[in-house]
């Protein structure tokens, strides 16, 4: 199988190449696209990108497979790439390249740290735990999951105009995960940090977010929630 | 670095709400005049004249001409904002994007003044 591999290291280079490397695949098998990752660096060691869990719980591998953003160790090259054809890999996009397939995600994390990713209560601790109805915990279910691979936001149009600006869909829907807790009292302050032109609003609803979140998330729906949360605060 | 500076109401939330009533508007006024097309097929420009006599089409011709601003001005202002950043203008974005806008606001005035002009023959 022919893999097509963005190539390029700002520190060297002047600009980015795509290079072709030929890789056999075992007859039979149909691997994951970061196996065949696995077997093109054994052609060429230099080629320089993430993985951890291979198993798509870490998120680390997340990258462009054939123009959709995905997860590389749980894309099939079924999935990816038609009978006979080119697979072909390039970083998320809308993030600075540090090397190859590694993006600077910082401005990701950045949008992420905005939304306060923990819960804030400040009534007194209970004596155990703060407890929870089975129906309270349900609202969390399609929201907690998010792994923060970031392949929703970087195929996210508006993450990519906006990017130091809008939130982008991984962090409204965690923003909302916390919005949507039950033990979390900081829902005002909150939604009062999410209620200018940008950080919410530049949805368009263009649904790229759901198309290619490994997961199977929403962030469209969570992000509608969002906003019936914010208009009733207009007075 | 774009803001909000220029925003319609400084809310993204005002901004939304606001698109929407306008939307509806234009909507109600559009059928509105299509309806009388198709009530009165063979108008003739007496009949039209006196479509816009009435003080109610008037008022409705006035409301949607300022909602047609707002909805405008709304999209326009999110449209250069989303465009005319640094990452496609360099160092630039500002003055191009506040150029845009200050056109952007020049012609909804004339077309709000002119209309009213129209509407109430002054």
């Amino acid at each position: 199988m022919l893999v097509s591999i963005y190539r390029h290291n700002p520190e060297t280079d002047t600009k980015p190449v795509m290079q072709d490397i030929e890789v056999d695949i075992p007859a039979g098998k149909d691997l994951m696209v970061l196996d065949v990752l696995a077997l093109a660096k054994e052609k060429d060691s230099t080629i320089a990108y993430r993985r951890s869990c291979r198993e798509g719980v870490c998120g680390s591998d997340g990258m462009n497979i054939n123009g959709s953003n995905g997860l590389a160790c749980i894309t099939p090259i079924s999935e990816a790439v038609k009978p006979g054809g080119k697979l072909v890999l390039r970083p998320l996009p809308g993030l600075p390249v540090i090397r190859d397939l590694v993006v600077d995600m910082a401005i990701f994390y950045k949008q992420y740290e905005k939304i306060k990713p923990y819960l804030i209560n400040n009534d007194p601790a209970p004596a155990i735990e703060r407890l929870q109805s089975p129906q309270q915990r349900e609202k969390l279910d399609g929201l907690y999951e998010c792994i923060l691979c970031a392949c929703c936001s970087t195929n996210c149009p508006s993450f990519w105009w906006n990017p130091d600006k809008f939130i982008g869909p991984a962090g409204l829907l965690q923003a909302y995960r916390f919005l949507a807790d039950s033990r979390d009292t900081a829902t005002t302050e909150r939604l009062a940090g999410l209620g200018d032109p940008f950080s919410v609003f530049r949805c368009r609803g263009i649904m790229n977010c759901v198309a290619v979140c490994p997961k199977g998330l929403n962030p469209t729906r969570a992000i509608g929630h969002i906003r019936n949360m914010l208009i009733p605060q207009c007075r | 670095m774009v803001g909000s500076d220029t925003n319609f109401s400084r809310s993204g939330s005002w901004d939304w709400i606001m698109q929407r009533i306008s939307a509806v508007v234009l909507a109600a006024y559009t059928f509105c005049i299509l309806g009388s097309f198709i009530i009165y097929p063979d108008m003739d420009y007496q009949q039209w004249y006196a479509l816009f006599e009435s003080r109610t089409m008037r008022v409705f011709s006035l409301i949607s001409l300022g909602a047609l601003c707002a909805h405008g001005w709304i999209g326009m202002w999110t449209v250069s904002t989303d465009y005319m950043t640094s990452l496609q203008f360099g160092k630039v974005a500002t003055p191009v994007r506040w150029l845009f806008q200050a056109g952007c606001i020049l012609l909804i005035c004339v077309y709000l003044i002119w209309g009213i002009q129209i509407l109430w023959g002054l």
